[in-house]
């Protein structure tokens, strides 16, 4: 891959978008204020004319903006998604990333104009399945699930003919996303359905002299001692026993800092690379991504990755972090 | 009213081939359903173990009346994998697709889709439609009045509810049988044999919750979705898939054709499938819009 690696940067309000467009971002990306975005929180997203604003401010300041229609379509109000996508279109989109072959098979029908990236939601991993997506929709990139390593991202790229996109920062599913129903199982809300997984209304916590037991409609999740801090419980990052272990069966609770791999997946092919976080204030988007912009501007010159690591090593969200799927150990 | 089918859905754990024989020989021999799902679906790495005992299990389930379909990965990744897909999707029989990768190779050829497919909408299942599919199973966690809905507006298929077993919950690219016991998943010993259920999965209070079958995550508690007949059909469902378990799948349907042949009401079947030494209680949340934990409410 010869071009230069793309800096994909989280937007989840107008001011976030200003924000990391300020710092850096090539692209910026964002979601409508609805179910159609799989970042559906309340105070996130964007109306259609903010969008439009947006989008001019990217546009002026030489970024481009991409809008995610990223959930599955709820069977009878299709149209909903549909006029999401014929907005983004109107607004001037520089591509939507959808997952819904229903969004996809609008979008190619209608706005053929209009690159199409396939969401990570879409789970799209082989040769197949993404060069299926490009024959059938014109799909362009490819964001790729976060369960594959780095070596068979490079064998993967050269046996499809669309760009990949790959997240390197911020937080991490350990499921394949678009494929879990873990969140409805206990709350009956989930990503496919409805844009969130663990919704903060059916979080509790509940004290006692021990500490603090963190609860999701009613399972415990996870349980804190007393005077530490207790976490969000997102389901998958949570302790439970197994056979005669207790511990955190699915994934530690960390975040992904691929920053160490930013020159390996260059040299994979890799068009794109992603930092996860719309839900993210202005001060956090800003200080990741001119962070990430140092980092990347580093390795298309050639920088050395420990150094290029250094860069990013004090960015943390607080917790410990992993490179995830892109070293094979962590299966 | 059309009649109601019955499917077994394929098994989605471990078991040692021989057990695999005995088990379908007898599903061959005394279950009262109309298709059976062979093939595994979960992980790739247990194909060496399992693709020997295939071709008998298909020749006795066929002698024995049953329509076969060959079930997919639901996550191929390496060459192996993919070019298993693939030699199945050229198969005569009818295939079941549980990933996209085996779209393109399956089009234009009959299918089914499994619930591991994203079918969420109608305009969705049409398009699928126009590629092959002829029976749709959506994915667990989609209501009745949707697949209703769905089926409504999609007349050409066949839709099937997944009515028996613990629910397949989540994929993951990391194997939790390896991580819980110290391994790795390329070099994993296979201890997800040791579990013919899966492994339960409780809460730090001791509560049941999930269960880990190598890089597939199902709930603890078992789905039910056991109605009359007549509502079945009124939200468009044709087909009840039944996930096999280790309990005894042949009484299990016993009960569901009792069922659907109305020589059983709800209530009974219900009370029949609890006696029937099932891996956790009963769940039907999913089938009314609501979590899918939530037991069965007493009608």
């Amino acid at each position: 891959m010869s071009g230069r690696m793309e800096l994909v940067c989280p937007a989840g309000t107008p001011a976030t978008l200003r924000a990391a467009v300020l710092a850096g971002a090539d692209a910026v990306y964002c979601g409508f204020r609805d179910e159609t975005n799989a970042r559906n929180f309340p105070g996130l997203n964007f109306s259609p004319q903010e969008m439009a604003e947006g989008i001019r401010f990217a546009h002026g300041n030489g970024s481009k903006a991409l809008v995610a229609i990223n959930t599955f379509a709820r069977a009878e109000n299709t149209d909903l998604w549909r006029k999401a996508a014929d907005t983004a279109a109107v607004c001037g989109a520089d591509a939507v990333i959808a997952a819904d072959i229903a969004v996809l098979d609008h979008m190619a029908n209608n706005h053929p104009r209009t690159r199409l990236h396939l969401s990570v939601q879409a789970a799209a991993a082989t040769p197949e399945a993404i060069s299926f997506y490009a024959q059938a929709f014109g799909v362009r990139r490819v964001v790729l699930p976060r369960v594959l390593s780095v070596q068979e991202i490079a064998v993967l790229n050269r046996a499809i003919d669309v760009e990949t996109e790959a997240f390197v920062f911020g937080g991490l599913c350990v499921m394949m996303e678009g494929r879990c129903h873990l969140s409805s199982y206990a709350t009956g809300k989930s990503p496919n359905l409805n844009g969130v997984c663990s919704p903060p209304e059916a979080v509790s916590y509940v004290e006692d002299a021990e500490g603090t037991t963190a609860r999701l409609a009613g399972f415990t999740i996870d349980r804190f001692g007393a005077g530490e801090p207790a976490g969000y419980p997102t389901l998958c990052k949570g302790r439970f026993t197994a056979g005669d272990k207790t511990g955190y069966l699915f994934e530690d609770p960390v975040s992904l800092n691929a920053g160490s791999m930013i020159v390996a997946l260059k040299s994979a092919g890799v068009t794109a690379l992603k930092i996860e976080g719309r839900q993210r204030g202005k001060g956090y988007v800003t200080e990741v991504v001119r962070a990430f912009r140092r980092a990347v501007d580093a390795a298309e010159s050639g920088g050395d990755p420990v150094e290029i690591d250094g860069i990013l090593a004090g960015l943390s969200e607080g917790g410990r972090q992993t490179t995830g799927a892109y070293r094979k150990t962590w299966r | 009213m059309p009649s109601l089918k019955l499917t077994l859905g394929p098994l989605f754990f471990h078991w040692p081939a021989d057990r695999l024989s005995s088990f379908y020989n007898r599903v061959a021999d005394e279950a009262p359903v109309d298709r059976v799902h062979v093939g595994e679906v979960v992980c790739g790495k247990r194909m060496p173990f399992s693709d020997p005992a295939w071709p008998d299990i298909i020749e006795r389930l066929e002698r024995g009346g049953k329509e076969v379909v060959l079930s997919t990965l639901a996550a191929p990744a390496t060459v192996r994998e993919r070019r298993a897909v693939e030699e199945l999707c050229a198969d005569g029989r009818l295939v079941e697709i549980n990933d996209i990768t085996a779209l393109p190779l399956r089009s234009g050829k009959p299918f089914v889709t499994g619930p591991f497919l994203n079918v969420y909408n109608e305009a969705t299942a049409r398009f699928l439609v126009r590629h092959g599919a002829r029976t749709i199973c959506p994915p667990v966690e989609i209501s009745l009045a949707t697949i209703g809905a769905i089926a409504t507006a999609c007349p050409e298929a066949e839709f099937e509810i997944f009515a028996f077993g613990r629910l397949p919950l989540a994929l993951s690219g990391r194997c939790y049988h390896a991580r819980l016991h110290g391994l790795h998943k390329d070099s994993c010993q296979f201890t997800c044999e040791q579990d013919p259920d899966g492994l339960a999965v409780d809460t730090l209070d001791g509560q049941s919750f999930l269960a880990i079958n190598g890089v597939q995550t199902l709930s603890a508690q078992v789905q039910a979705v056991v109605l009359d007949p007549a509502e079945f059909a009124a939200y468009g469902v044709r087909r009840l898939r039944l996930s096999p378990h280790g309990c005894d799948m042949v009484e299990i349907a016993r009960t569901y054709r009792e069922l659907v042949e109305q020589r059983l009401d709800p209530d009974g079947a219900r009370f029949l499938l609890s006696c029937l030494d099932l891996p956790g209680p009963m769940v039907d949340g999913y089938a009314w819009g609501e979590a899918g934990s939530r037991p069965p409410v007493a009608v």
